[in-house]
């Protein structure tokens, strides 16, 4: 009997999941055919644009979206430790930012072989993101100023002061462009593996290390534990002796790290100099993707690798179609809003299936704890 | 004195929105629920609103149009928090995302063209008293209903029942079950009322304040700004208001300067947001404590009662029955 109810509570899972995709995808439709478009040449478009043909793909378009991937991963896995301690860092755009910022920085001013100024410029990018993290962690932990509004005043600050750094110290002294600085020397570029695949393999590595390094971190250290009982209960981790202000500002700062690896992606191989909108939105997009993928940091690459898709697939719906590609963040809004909801939904059928069994103990009960993997 | 007056009254103009957008939310808050949407509901409220006019030609559909769309992004969150279990924070910021990208798709084709706005209309007599009739009566509709909305909150929240049962629920939800309020069914009524202020101040931007849309959206931040000007009124409708109308004075200082000196444009930018972390560390950070403690006694209270900044306890929580 246990056996039917477990898997008819797993059939109800997977029913729920299909039934939020198909939901999410019939809304996006009624979206396009209300500005006058056809959702099948929308959704031919973004398959095209990311690189799938009938007869293969092809690699020039697929690279498009492995670099959105690459700054959306490394951005989201930070997102997964300030989730653990229980943390709304949307701060994260603005540490993306400071990332290519301080990245930039090194890429202007310093003059060394590759090989010694790629890894400044990272190691600079990740203490930038840091830093600006570690500010919004402070203001929550001295200042009493919540992270959520900390994190937005913070990201319109780096913002500003990045459009400021364009158009005022960086720009040449001839006059520049307000969108971008120069472009930077050759030896401050990551490099792609061929022409026709415009990949960078240090930074895919850079991912496939932060992936290994924040799911060893958050599931075999005791800084993990730390995190984790914060997340849960900042009070009683209190009582248990984590130092939970410490702990909250390093969660963040941590999380800074990794987004300012994010934002210099951005900037030392997207476009090769600093540009206003830098972060374009990348560092919120991780939010949603830890929303769907919660702390399970396993499932973070696959989710922001489909969300990257939708991105890069997009970018080609102005050109091909006249359509603005703010379609991709109505696509994966909608998404996340509609698993949001089957969540809720499916707990409340499962909890009434519980009270309606007499047998059942109230200890047998769990509500959320046991949640089939649903991205 | 004419000058300061019409400086003064396009402040009060220009505040409209917010002191709108954040009276809203502070309904919304003191019932219990957070409403994290404010910054895409405003922008998809000002979209729907503008298109809505701009369609048929009439200012108040559109108006009604936007206001209906602030009420419905509400009420998904109290209706997922209620029904479903859901966080508000997580629902409400997935809907600040989703409402500002479907306000940029859906109006992608309406932007920048002139369309109907509400006209400036003195209030016969009061309009012609010297000084305070400039600031504060001679504008257009929405400016007066901003008025109208301030006052009537107040008086509804703190001299009547239906206020103390209101606040009942966003302080202690189980006390005022036990004294016979349906908790939940009062959340989704405020719920929606704050929300449907927050379209309302959406629409009120592109029909009267800065009309038209645009992308991006003139407004967009704003809604942030309103949220932490809830936290800086301490969730009191004459503390909020006045937190709108000192912060549109400060940004209207700023820009002032910036274009009398040649003081850099990027400063006045940044003007919003420093105040924004500024008044928050002032009013979260233990100083408002620290200065009501070196205060005179009986002051004290009355200190106490008009800075309190304590959000309602039961803010955020959900409330069942068990």
């Amino acid at each position: 009997m246990s056996d039917g109810r477990l898997a008819s509570r797993r059939f109800l899972g997977v029913a729920l999941t299909l039934g939020s995709i198909a939901a999410s995808l019939l809304l996006t439709a009624l979206i396009i055919i209300a500005v006058g478009a056809s959702p099948l040449e929308v959704f031919d478009k973004i398959w095209q644009g990311i690189g799938m043909k009938p007869d293969g793909i092809d690699p020039g378009r697929f690279a498009g979206v492995v670099n959105f991937w690459i700054p959306l991963a490394l951005a989201s896995f930070g997102l997964v430790i300030s989730f653990t301690a229980g943390l709304w860092n949307i701060g994260v755009e603005g540490q993306m930012m400071f990332g290519a910022i301080f990245a930039s920085w090194v890429a202007r001013e310093i003059f060394l072989p590759s090989v010694l100024l790629v890894p400044l410029e990272l190691i600079a990018a990740a203490i930038g993101g840091a830093l600006w993290g570690a500010l919004a962690g402070v203001l929550k932990t001295r200042g009493g100023v919540h992270e959520i509004f900390g994190g937005v005043a913070l990201n319109n600050l780096a913002s500003i002061y990045a459009i400021y750094l364009i158009a005022g110290p960086w720009q040449p002294p001839e006059g520049g462009s307000l969108q971008s600085t120069a472009p930077f020397q050759e030896a401050a570029l990551l490099q792609p593996v061929s022409s026709g695949f415009r990949v960078s393999l240090l930074a895919l590595v850079l991912v496939a290390v932060a992936f290994v390094v924040v799911a060893v971190a958050l599931r075999g250290t005791r800084w993990g534990l730390e995190l984790k009982a914060l997340g849960k209960s900042p009070r009683s981790a209190l009582l248990l002796g984590v130092a939970t202000d410490r702990n909250a500002v390093l969660a963040i700062a941590a999380c800074g790290a990794f987004a300012g690896l994010g934002g210099a992606f951005r900037v030392l191989f997207t476009y090769g100099s600093m540009r206003p909108l830098v972060s374009g939105g990348i560092g919120f997009l991780g939010l949603l993707v830890v929303l769907l993928t919660g702390t399970r940091t396993i499932w973070v690459p696959f989710v922001s690798f489909f969300f990257a898709a939708i991105l890069a697939g997009s970018t080609r719906l102005k050109i091909a179609l006249q359509l603005d590609q703010s379609l991709a963040g109505v696509v994966q809004g909608i998404l996340v809003l509609m698993v949001i909801l089957a969540n809720g939904v499916r707990g409340r059928m499962q909890g009434q299936v519980i009270t309606r069994l007499p047998e059942q103990t109230p200890t047998g009960a769990q509500p959320q704890s046991e949640e089939a993997a649903s991205g | 004195m004419d000058e300061l007056a019409r400086i003064l009254g396009s402040i009060v103009s220009n505040a409209t929105p917010l002191v709108i957008a954040s009276i809203g939310e502070t309904i919304t808050e003191r019932v219990g629920v957070v409403n994290l949407s404010l910054d895409g509901s405003i922008a998809l409220a000002a979209m729907v609103g503008f298109v809505t006019a701009y369609l048929s030609g009439n200012a108040l559909l559109g108006l009604l149009a936007g206001t209906v769309i602030g009420m419905l992004i509400a009420l998904l969150i109290v209706v997922a928090n209620i029904e479903l279990k859901q966080d508000q924070v997580a629902v409400g910021f997935v809907l600040t995302l989703l409402a500002a990208d479907l306000a940029q798709f859906l109006g992608q084709d309406y932007t920048r063209i002139p369309g109907p706005t509400f006209p400036t209309v003195p209030i016969p007599v009061l309009a012609d008293v010297p000084f305070l009739g400039q600031i504060f009566f001679r504008h257009n509709l929405l400016v007066y209903f901003s008025f109208v909305l301030l006052f009537g909150t107040w008086f509804v929240m703190y001299r009547t029942r239906y206020g103390l049962a209101l606040r009942a629920v966003g302080e202690r939800p189980a006390t005022a079950f036990a004294r016979g309020t349906n908790v939940n069914r009062t959340r989704y009524f405020y719920t929606a009322v704050g929300g449907a202020m927050v379209g309302l101040a959406g629409a009120s931007y592109a029909l009267a304040i800065k009309p038209g849309w645009a992308n991006p959206p003139v407004m967009r931040g704003d809604g942030w700004i309103a949220l932490a000007i809830v936290i800086f009124g301490g969730w009191h409708p004459f503390r909020v208001a006045f937190g709108a109308y000192l912060f549109a004075g400060l940004r209207a200082l700023a820009s002032t300067i910036q274009q009398q000196t040649d003081l850099p444009l990027v400063l006045v930018n940044a003007v919003p947001w420093v105040l924004m972390i500024l008044t928050l560390l002032l009013v979260s950070g233990g100083f408002v404590e620290r200065l009501i403690r070196v205060a005179p006694g009986p002051v004290q209270r009355v200190l106490r009662n008009f800075l309190r900044s304590e959000p309602p306890a039961a803010l955020g929580a959900e409330f069942s029955r068990e």
